[in-house]
């Protein structure tokens, strides 16, 4: 692990208390963040050269309760090549996470997929509606708790398939 | 040898030849299609090698592809329609002139293919009517001919009064169409 990662590490571990911090067997650096920490973490990592969000997506864990719903943001700073992976748990009672499309012009259209497929709610996006998904969809589909054979479906014909 | 169509039956004199516009103008639809491609996936790259010269649509007199719905005879629907695209290949449809066709060519356009999930469209005869069934995933180049072959004859053998009548009125109704 290089030095700069360290410093960033404990710096971060220092400054937000909720936070957790994780080595996976990828060696992958991990944290954790509370829902009212996240922005400002994500500012300060911006402010240290964190400026390129890879990926920003969601998970669903319907077996954890109080934590359902897992929001993951990939950071990646590419002048010292070190990536960062930080993860935000959500109750179902509660899906608010406040948007970082102020920080990253990038998080836009990402937060208004993982509203799309999880219904995540991003508080301060300036356009939260679907992106990918038909626009008069009323559910959020990446949620694990619909069958996956859904036998009331009345779109498909199997009679020539034999399914 | 350049091989042309023959004339329709017809009856046949000294400086004369009569034949009814049926006939005729069928055969002058069905051997100048002008294809609308809607290539959406590896369909449509099927499709662009029937185009090519190895497989050379053009040899059926469908070497024109028209990009504008308005002056073409044929939509060709290659590949997985989404059900977000729906509307946009009805659309699309809807602004072709009559008389149209529509070659639906493998699996995802006949019935969502592979893709039986939530997003995807399980069939385009679910917005649009189809005229022939392409199989095949994707079907090879050889299939796609058939299926334009197909086309072709149903295009020379329709009665000039198909489109006005109440059955086929019915049937875009049906689909919501006009």
């Amino acid at each position: 692990m290089s030095q700069f990662s360290t410093q960033i590490q404990e710096s971060l571990l220092s400054q937000f208390a909720d936070s957790k911090y994780e080595l996976d067997i990828y060696k992958e650096h991990n944290f954790t963040f509370s829902v009212t920490d996240i922005h400002a973490a994500m500012a300060y990592l911006k402010s240290e050269g964190f400026i390129f969000l890879t990926d920003l997506t969601g998970s669903h864990y319907p077996e954890n309760p109080g934590a359902e719903f897992q929001v993951v943001y990939h950071i990646h700073n590419l002048s010292e090549n070190v990536r960062f992976r930080l993860k935000v748990n959500l109750s179902q009672d509660n899906m608010h996470i406040p948007t970082v499309t102020d920080l990253f012009s990038s998080a836009n259209w990402m937060e208004r997929e993982t509203f799309d497929f999880f219904g995540i709610l991003f508080d301060g996006h300036p356009n939260l509606s679907r992106i990918l998904n038909v626009d008069d969809m009323d559910y959020h589909p990446m949620k694990k708790e619909y069958a996956l054979e859904d036998e009331t479906r009345v779109d498909k014909d199997d009679t020539f398939f034999g399914r | 040898m350049v091989k042309i169509v023959g004339a329709p039956e017809g009856i046949e004199g000294q400086g004369f030849f009569a034949t009814s516009f049926d006939k005729v103008i069928g055969m002058a639809r069905a051997n100048s299609l002008w294809p609308l491609p809607f290539a959406t996936s590896c369909c449509g790259i099927e499709f662009m090698a029937t185009m090519g010269a190895n497989y050379d649509l053009a040899r059926f007199g469908s070497e024109r592809m028209s990009f504008s719905p308005r002056q073409s005879d044929l939509l060709i629907v290659a590949g997985t329609i989404s059900k977000k695209l729906g509307p946009v290949l009805k659309q699309v449809y809807d602004q072709m002139a009559e008389p149209k066709w529509v070659l639906s060519v493998g699996a995802c356009a006949s019935s969502g293919g592979i893709f039986d999930t939530y997003s995807v469209l399980q069939g385009i005869d679910h917005v649009i009517p189809v005229d022939v069934y392409v199989p095949g995933c994707p079907p090879r180049p050889e299939q796609i001919i058939e299926g334009i072959l197909k086309i072709q004859e149903l295009a020379r053998n329709e009665s000039l009064r198909r489109r006005d009548s109440p059955e086929y009125r019915k049937m875009l109704e049906s689909y919501n169409i006009q």
